[in-house]
């Protein structure tokens, strides 16, 4: 039964992403990766991680792609223009591509040592998940979110850059006039 | 009890809470109308059969019989998905709510849940967040401009009001230090209505949060601006017709329905009667199923008055005054109260 789930929402993850990379018109390509992000939930499910996957579901499938939906829908995107691609992305991008794979697979290879996380039939209760998320692994997860911090630190200063500049701009207009009328 | 088993008293439980639902959609339109009637001092319809109780039915077969249209320069794949996904998903959340006495059926079986799931409460919140695509998708894909603003509306409304949702709900979930909704409301049941969440568990400012979120949630008035009808001529849905349009009609009230059901649940008890363990359970095997019950859809009754009357009595709010409210207001209330949980339950 486990094996059956993992197949089909593994095969859903995998349509959802060769999709999104082959449709040209953005809001489709959004609509995919909600599939990608809601199979990979069912997917930490089907490992046991049941805050995890809801906690995914919410975030990335929910909040998330409701804003790249709503960036889409605000710009009104039109379809991508088709390019052949260019000479050195094929000359170089091709070998870089297998160089990556050759490295991860090296990677999880060498990493088998390390046990396996096999599809279970137990759940990692929210309470079993955040006693190691607040002891043992307290330090990642501060950091994690100070990392959070910075990046809404660096948004709010974007924004008020941009809204100083707005203030400026009456003088900005004023100036093409002024020439104009002499 | 084999799979076989199992799995036909599943399908048995979601057709029935299926039909259930959808007549309590169909009659919570007319319960609307009615009260919304003698708000405005008029009758309401009264009609068709009985006190009009007949309306429903009658809608709903027009709605059927009506010429579908869809309009030349629309995006077809994403116009039909819309009103499916968006009734799609205000019916299934209702899967995970518990609305009776837990293992009364034959054999242990909990004859009144779908599904008793650890996460019940984070399930709902995500299926919500789905439905969202519902709304956003039919303004985009209906190539008109008032869909457009009524989605784009609804999607940044729903970005907001969600996050002071979530937050209010922790709250809940530190005082019962559960996610499973059964549970929930079982560590509510001892004394009825003194350990009920919101007066033994001093949750009312997260009840309060989670009434003005969930009007926004459900694009209730007085926070129904994705299809302010003075301004945007019906928003989102302008552009369906026939059966398209009464899905997403459906769907607003299923969601309604479901928003009664979680306060219920999380604030209010859930099936458990206000007087606690003062009177003594029925010995009656069928009074002591329908007892809760009956508990339970008076909650959820009072809560759809409530909603309907605010809808009788104010008026729709600016746009700039819902979202300040939102992230003013709500937002830091919402965490307050988590701090403020927090305090009281490590030092009491």
């Amino acid at each position: 039964m486990h094996l059956v789930l993992f197949l089909v929402f593994a095969g859903f993850c995998l349509a959802g992403a060769i999709n999104l990379l082959l449709q040209s018109h953005p809001i489709n390509s959004a609509l995919s990766l909600i599939v990608v992000m809601a199979s990979l939930a069912v997917l930490y499910l089907l490992l046991g991680a049941e805050f995890l996957a809801a906690a995914q579901f919410i975030v990335y499938a929910g909040a998330i792609m409701v804003l790249f939906t709503f960036v889409v829908m605000l710009l009104n995107a039109g379809r991508e223009e088709r390019t052949l691609g260019s000479r050195a992305a094929r000359t170089i991008g091709f070998p870089a591509v297998v160089a990556i794979l050759a490295v991860l697979a090296t990677v999880i290879l060498h990493l088998q040592g390390m046990g396996t996380a096999g599809l279970s039939q137990g759940i990692t209760t929210t309470e079993e998940l955040s006693t190691v998320l607040f002891t043992k692994l307290l330090l990642p997860f501060e950091v994690t979110s100070v990392l959070i911090l910075i990046a809404i630190l660096g948004a709010v200063a974007l924004a008020r850059h941009g809204h100083g500049e707005r203030e400026e701009t009456p003088a900005h207009h004023e100036t093409p006039e002024r020439t104009v009328a002499k | 009890m084999t799979i076989l088993q199992f799995f036909l008293w599943s399908v048995l439980k979601v057709a029935v809470v299926t039909v259930v639902m959808l007549l309590g959609v169909a009659y919570t339109v007319l319960l609307e109308r009615k009260l919304v009637g003698r708000i405005q001092n008029r009758w309401g319809p009264n009609r068709v059969g009985p006190f009009g109780l007949l309306q429903p039915l009658v809608d709903g077969a027009k709605s059927f019989l009506k010429e579908d249209m869809i309009p030349a320069g629309v995006y077809k794949p994403l116009y039909v998905l819309a009103p499916v996904l968006s009734l799609g998903c205000a019916l299934i959340s209702i899967g995970v709510v518990p609305f009776g006495e837990p293992k009364t059926g034959p054999g242990g079986l909990d004859l009144f849940e779908i599904s008793n799931v650890n996460i019940g409460l984070l399930v709902i919140l995500g299926i919500t967040s789905i439905g969202v695509y519902g709304i956003a998708l039919a303004g985009w894909s209906s190539n008109n401009k008032y869909s457009l603003l009524g989605s784009l509306r609804s999607s940044a409304q729903l970005i907001s009001y969600e996050l002071a949702l979530g937050l209010s709900l922790v709250g809940v979930v530190l005082v019962s230090q559960s996610f499973n909704l059964r549970v929930i409301v079982e560590k509510q049941a001892e004394k009825g209505i003194v350990t009920w969440n919101i007066f033994g568990g001093f949750q009312f400012v997260a009840f309060f949060i989670y009434l003005m979120a969930a009007y926004a949630e459900t694009n209730r008035s007085p926070f129904d601006l994705p299809e302010a009808e003075s301004e945007l001529a019906g928003g989102y849905n302008i552009e369906y017709s026939s059966m398209k349009f009464a899905m997403f009609f459906m769907a607003e009230y299923a969601n309604m329905i479901t928003v009664g059901c979680v306060a219920t649940l999380l604030f209010f008890g859930g099936w458990t009667s206000p007087f606690g363990n003062l009177i003594d359970p029925p010995q009656n095997v069928f009074a002591h199923a329908l007892f809760p019950m009956f508990w339970f859809v008076g909650k959820v009754f009072c809560f759809l008055c409530l909603y309907v009357w605010v809808r009788g009595t104010l008026p729709r709010f600016r746009y700039d005054q819902l979202m300040r409210f939102g992230w003013r207001f709500l937002m830091p209330l919402a965490i307050l109260n988590i701090v403020a949980t927090s305090l009281w339950l490590a030092y009491r």
